[in-house]
């Protein structure tokens, strides 16, 4: 019999073991799938992770997918060390984009291409409302934050449901529930003219590195952690958990909003039904597998797109439903927290009782 | 008050119980998971499955009660994985049951793909005989699926089961104390390992409820929250199963005021009543937990702590 026994300390390496170990199930668990769907599994692995890394055009697709699901896993990366659950990213990512698309509309034709600025501060703003108000109901009625973030990313998608269909339906668009496309000024600008790739990317690298800083390099970040490893502690020392908490929804709210205004701006150009792909709950696996720490994030957001674009190749290449990003997305979470046990427990061979009665008999 | 206006009255308390069976199975079964001290996230993802489980198994056998198993089944078995992880590999229960829900949302999207255009095979409908002539009360009350009568019931058992029992005790004093237990000698973790599945299983119910008589067919993503404002509703109802069932109804009548709405021409754009359950159950939550001291007097004191011998 295996069993397991509690580590005096939790284990280092197997923090950093643990993500590795968890796609490897994950990838065992396809091949599984595949078989078990009659497709040849080597070709279903390579569209997973050799594809999408095999040009330098494909390598440019990963990033700009990557891009939102970094973007957003950085504010719940704040939230979550701090114990604060915002479930609701979708929901903020959901205004941030439909705060932008107000901004984008506004946009004469050939006007400047300085709108970018307003544009990208209206989603954040637009983020950071949504998730405030998350924070307002938990800090003045105590209201569950998981239930109330999650329930706004429904009253969320109904806003842009309204927008696209009612006030902001483009006027030519033979009906179709969409805005106009934005004016080419609005377009978020690219790094190169090869590739979709946009200034997002860079938005995304220095917010990573600003996260580090805040929550490694300042007492405010550190504060903002007690509270979620010892509330107790934090209590003590003085730490103040409703500013951790309207922090933790702010900022949370805010990276998704910007990254909702960067999708809506960039790869997409106009706002429509469609724009909640779910990269508000992809994040949160993207926040755990890479440990809630930037560094981290980069590499598991750059897995989760690798994920998104397996999907999307698996549909036009093996036949398969795209949705199969889900589940790969599902299993590797639930792989991830089946592995950090090990962290805290190690597995041991445990002697049968009826040795252990025999030896407790000799004495 | 004219016969039709009386009728489509009728027929709003109808569709109210139908949609309040849904959120109170589901909400039932939570409400067993917490009682014994587990918060399960994953209500959304397993009553997706179920749905599709349930909805597949009727299109195959032409059976409700071949569906209905289907969707017991997939709930219980989604609710064991969660058990498992949470209960004895002491993974956090809000991540897990996380998990759960975006590996069920995900699961049930890829393997229904050939379902979506799917019809059921036409099957009878139900009345009890003699009470559903009765007129107006005859089809508001007496024209339901045997399922919603099953409900009502289990919703008086269950109270009797957790207060007027022996296991019904041990079961809360797992969700309040589970140290107290394991001192008497209970196998604490073996008790919550039950109710995770229980919760499941009602839950799966739930889900195939969905698929085989709310809306009959199969749609990605149709449980559509239901599952999250289940979760809502065991704290609205502070854990109590009558006040579950009360709130069930209570939401499950929003759900349909849309409708009702929408059918009498009112003036107001289709999302603003799309809305209305989340807004309402926002508000709910904010009502019921701005009293601390009442909250922490009815939620079990060890909800959502984990447990190890």
């Amino acid at each position: 019999m295996l069993r397991l026994q509690a580590r005096a300390e939790p284990s280092r390496w197997w923090v950093y073991a643990s993500p590795l170990l968890a796609l490897l199930v994950t990838v065992l668990l396809g091949v599984a799938l595949f078989l078990l769907l009659g497709k040849d599994p080597v070709r279903g692995l390579a569209v997973f992770f050799w594809e999408p890394l095999r040009s330098g055009y494909a390598l440019g697709e990963l990033v700009v997918k990557a891009t939102p699901l970094l973007l957003i896993a950085l504010g719940l990366a704040v939230a979550f060390r701090s114990n604060v659950w915002n479930i609701g990213a979708e929901g903020q990512y959901v205004m941030g984009a439909v705060a932008a698309s107000g901004v984008a509309l506004l946009a004469e034709p050939g006007g400047s291409k300085w709108i970018v600025l307003p544009l990208l501060l209206a989603g954040t703003f637009g983020g950071m409302v949504w998730g405030g108000l998350t924070a307002w109901l938990r800090d003045r009625f105590n209201a569950n934050e998981i239930l109330v973030s999650l329930m706004l990313v429904y009253v969320a998608v109904q806003v842009l449901g309204y927008m696209v269909f009612g006030p902001w339906k483009d006027p030519n668009g033979y009906n179709f529930p969409q805005t106009q496309m934005f004016e080419a000024a609005t377009k978020i600008p690219r790094l190169f003219a090869s590739s979709r790739m946009h200034i997002g990317v860079l938005i995304a690298v220095v917010g990573a590195a600003l996260v580090w800083v805040f929550l490694f390099r300042t007492r405010a970040g550190f504060a903002q952690q007690v509270g979620g490893i010892a509330p107790a502690a934090a209590r003590y020392a003085g730490f103040s958990s409703r500013s951790a908490l309207w922090t933790a929804m702010l900022v949370s709210g805010g990276f998704a909003g910007l990254a909702g205004a960067l999708e809506v701006a960039g790869p997409i150009g106009q706002l429509t039904p469609y724009l909640p792909a779910g990269y508000g709950f992809a994040a949160i696996i993207v926040a755990f597998v890479g440990r809630l720490h930037p560094g981290g994030l980069i590499l598991s957001s750059l897995l989760m797109s690798m994920f998104y674009i397996g999907g999307e190749l698996a549909q036009s290449r093996l036949g398969l439903p795209q949705s199969l990003t889900g589940v790969f997305q599902g299993l590797l979470l639930f792989s991830l927290l089946a592995c950090d046990t090990l962290i805290h427990y190690r597995v041991v061979r445990s002697k049968p009782r009826a040795a252990l009665a025999s030896a407790a008999g000799a004495h | 008050m004219d016969a039709v206006t009386l009728q489509s009255y009728a027929l709003l308390i109808a569709a109210t119980l139908n949609a309040g069976t849904v959120l109170g199975l589901a909400a039932l079964g939570l409400l067993i998971n917490e009682r014994a001290g587990i918060v399960n996230l994953g209500a959304e993802g397993m009553m997706l499955c179920a749905a599709l489980a349930g909805f597949a198994a009727v299109v195959h056998t032409g059976s409700d009660v071949a569906g209905f198993l289907a969707g017991a089944l997939a709930g219980g078995l989604m609710a064991t994985i969660f058990g498992v992880l949470v209960i004895w590999l002491n993974t956090n229960q809000h991540a897990t049951g996380l998990a759960l829900s975006l590996f069920g949302g995900g699961f049930s999207a890829f393997a229904g793909t050939s379902y979506v255009q799917e019809k059921m095979p036409e099957r009878s409908s139900f009345a009890i005989p003699y009470l559903s002539d009765i007129p107006f009360l005859g089809s508001a009350l007496f024209k339901q699926h045997p399922l919603v009568y099953a409900t009502i019931a289990f919703t008086a058992a269950l109270a009797w089961f957790l207060w007027r029992t022996r296991a019904g005790l041990v079961l809360r004093s797992v969700g309040e104390s589970p140290e107290s237990a394991h001192a008497l000698g209970y196998p604490v973790r073996r008790i919550r390992f039950a109710s995770v599945v229980a919760g499941g299983v009602l839950c799966g119910l739930a889900g195939a409820y969905i698929s085989i008589v709310y809306t009959p067919l199969w749609v990605e993503g149709m449980v559509a929250g239901k599952g999250w404002i289940a979760l809502a509703l065991t704290t609205f109802a502070s854990w109590r199963p009558v006040r579950v069932m009360l709130g069930a109804c209570l939401f499950g009548g929003v759900t349909m005021l849309q409708f009702h709405l929408q059918g009498a021409g009112v003036e107001v754009p289709s999302q603003l009543l799309s809305m209305l359950p989340y807004l309402a159950t926002i508000i709910v939550l904010v009502l019921i937990s701005r009293n601390p001291a009442w909250i922490r007097i009815n939620m079990p004191a060890s909800l959502g702590k984990p447990f190890q011998p």
